[in-house]
């Protein structure tokens, strides 16, 4: 990804955030994210975001998770290897339900979860930027792009009468990198610097 | 005003004390940061203690076979499956509270969901290792999978259910794990981002995934939780299901029973919910976490206690009477003779099993009882004795005298090594759960915060001011709360 620069604000209470939130949009500023330390309902509806599809995928796992244990155990016991269990029919659907079930339930527990991971770029030994320690504590930190026509001190004012608290202007790298907490070691920083 | 969140004043508040954002995350991750007292050490020292005696007991299974149990041919299923069931009903009251609590909006459950789901993964871990070892041959467990294999291929019977059971259990194990964990993230996080020391960093640096707190994580996050609850609720029913379809879909008498699986899982959420109350009791005190886990969560899982309670009553009391009503000799004798009878050998076990989970809840009908904290650890302990004589009962009292009086076997009881294998699995479970009371938040941080400005002590109060004011002014506000 890309370094860039960013104004960033920060807020301790919802209902500033979210006249803060319609105020800087409305002034055509560019949100970055909002950063929170817990889910405000809404907020992403203010921002404008649009609705995660996490559902739909979580119901093509499921399917998938049907699909599999039906066709797999309809396949072993009719075609593979018909045993014959008290003269039963081989296609005996009512006692492959419990199975049927658990995989479904399976597939898309386990489905979702990774979908989850890839789309938010979580994982083990995955560092990003953190803009404020305290977005994960008690501090909604709202972080706006600045682009080449932004006028960050005109910006920064814009925040403070919105009622942020704690105002300042960051170099982020956007994406993820490999690395760990307790070291600050930052891959992308050195690369550009080799470059130049 | 402007009203940011707006719940009655009626119902109590869920977060005690003058709480702000920051004060929360200082209670709950204070334990995490200070070192472990000396009640943790000689807690968590017992439980290795414990631990180690199962170890050895099933080396000694392993390697002199199961002859080391006192199970015969009568009675093949003794304190084994007991315990397997016993640990598997312990297991469903943390996906029940994470789970069915989340879908029907109970507040509540933010106190106490993320300790309740530890202890189902420690709860099923459990459970698993009875079914395992009780295969004898522990190494050829991997024969209950089902995979194209050198014997013919000979496949595993997907109609029975044993087979449905291992699929139930590791479904369920794992997504327990997957709920958990992901509810732990967050956390986890703030953890991190609080840490002074390098390997708390990290450790808690890898373990969060790199978490930032980004709203579109959160609704993400928020998306993932209502489904995996969706698919949780149904599967933790299906789970005890499956256990009750191991007794149900067999032709013993005082087995073959249709009203096995609701009886089941009402009886797995009563023995589920009574140890919650016991380690939340402790966890609460030892923490000091009183402001987090209220009177008002002990006092409502003591309602859930006192309902499922008498559900399980209800299950005993019908299948009795369908004993005697349904006139079958063989289900006659299995509960007139094998249980109701005080005086045959192990009639007393359904006494205890009575007492114990249908008369002695019944006290929680009163509120001062609810309340009281000596009688709810002692109720919990008395209901999880109970719901261990009721696997016992149904387990042991079935078959050690069935169809051939010639091959009755009326005095069973469990070897030193029997004894051994149940002990270690507590010795598991408490290390298990030292650990977690240690390194993780016992309590989920970020949905404290959640429902801070909402069931707040301090928050609470700001409500009595919107109940004064008018239907249009409240509604107009509320309308334009965001």
């Amino acid at each position: 990804m890309a370094i860039k620069k960013f104004v960033v604000g920060g807020f301790t209470d919802e209902p500033v955030l979210f006249e803060a939130v319609k105020k800087v949009r409305k002034a055509g500023y560019k949100i970055h994210d909002v950063y929170t330390p817990m889910p405000i309902h809404g907020l992403d509806k203010a921002m404008g975001l649009r609705d995660t599809s996490l559902h739909t995928a979580g119901f093509i796992y499921g399917i998938t998770g049907t699909t599999t244990a039906l066709s797999g155990i309809g396949y072993i016991f009719t075609n593979d290897w018909p045993l014959n269990f008290g003269g039963k029919p081989h296609f005996s659907l009512p006692a492959w339900i419990p199975i049927t079930f658990e995989l479904t339930v399976l597939f898309a527990a386990v489905g979702m979860v990774l979908t989850f991971c890839y789309l938010c770029q979580m994982a083990p030994f995955v560092k990003k930027h953190h803009f404020s320690l305290r977005s994960t504590d008690d501090l909604f930190v709202m972080v706006i792009e600045c682009t080449s026509k932004t006028n960050e001190a005109e910006l920064e004012g814009f925040l403070a009468n919105t009622g942020a608290i704690e105002i300042n202007t960051q170099h982020a790298e956007t994406g993820w990198w490999l690395g760990r907490y307790d070291k600050d070691k930052k891959p992308f920083e050195q690369k550009n610097t080799a470059i130049a | 005003m402007a009203l940011y969140k707006y719940e009655s004043q009626v119902r109590p508040p869920l977060v005690d004390g003058n709480k702000d954002y920051h004060q929360i995350t200082e209670d709950i991750v204070r334990p995490i940061e200070a070192k472990p007292g000396r009640l943790w050490w000689i807690g968590f020292l017992i439980s290795l203690g414990l631990l180690s005696f199962g170890i050895y007991s099933v080396y000694r299974d392993v390697t002199y076979g199961i002859g080391q149990w006192n199970l015969n041919r009568t009675i093949g299923w003794g304190w084994d499956i007991t315990n397997f069931v016993w640990w598997v009903g312990i297991g469903h009251a943390g996906t029940l509270i994470s789970a069915i609590l989340l879908l029907f909006r109970q507040g509540w459950r933010t106190g106490v969901n993320r300790a309740a789901e530890a202890m189902t993964i420690f709860a099923v871990m459990c459970a698993g290792q009875f079914p395992i070892w009780h295969m004898g041959r522990v190494w050829m467990a991997f024969f209950v999978m089902p995979y194209p294999n050198t014997r013919g291929p000979l496949w595993v019977n997907f109609n029975s259910p044993l087979l449905w059971d291992v699929f139930a259990i590791s479904t369920y194990f794992t997504v327990s794990l997957l709920f958990w964990y992901s509810g732990l993230l967050p956390d986890l996080a703030s953890v991190r981002d609080r840490a002074k020391l390098k390997w708390r960093k990290f450790f808690y640096g890898v373990t969060s995934f790199g978490w930032t707190g980004s709203t579109k994580h959160w609704q993400r996050h928020e998306a993932l939780s209502l489904v995996l609850a969706g698919l949780a609720t149904p599967l933790v029913l299906s789970v005890h299901t499956i256990v009750s379809f191991d007794f149900a879909t067999s032709v013993i008498p005082g087995w073959h029973t249709t009203i096995f699986p609701p009886y089941f899982v009402a009886g797995a959420i009563f023995s589920g919910f009574a140890m919650v109350q016991s380690l939340l009791l402790i966890t609460r005190k030892v923490l000091h976490l009183e402001d987090y886990i209220t009177m008002e969560h002990i006092d409502v899982m003591n309602k859930v206690i006192v309902l499922t309670g008498s559900i399980v009553g209800v299950a005993y009391l019908t299948e009795l009477f369908i004993a005697w009503y349904g006139q079958n000799k063989f289900e006659g004798w299995a509960f007139m003779q094998n249980r109701v009878n005080l005086y045959s050998p192990l009639g007393w076990s359904y006494y205890i099993m009575m007492g114990c989970n249908v008369l002695s809840p019944q006290i929680f009908w009163f509120r001062k009882m609810r309340r009281n904290l000596t009688v709810t650890f002692f109720m919990s302990v008395i209901v999880n004795i109970g719901m261990w004589f009721e696997r016992f009962v149904i387990i042991v009292t079935s078959i050690y005298r069935d169809y051939l009086p010639s091959s009755w076997s009326t005095y069973y009881t469990p070897t030193i090594w029997e004894i051994g294998f149940y002990l270690g699995t507590f010795g598991l479970f408490f290390t298990c759960y030292f650990l977690f009371s240690k390194f993780f938040p016992v309590i989920a941080v970020a949905e404290i915060k959640h429902i801070l400005k909402r069931s707040g002590e301090n928050y609470k109060a700001t409500m009595g001011e919107a109940e004064q004011e008018s239907v249009e002014t409240f509604a107009h506000e509320m309308a334009h709360a965001h």
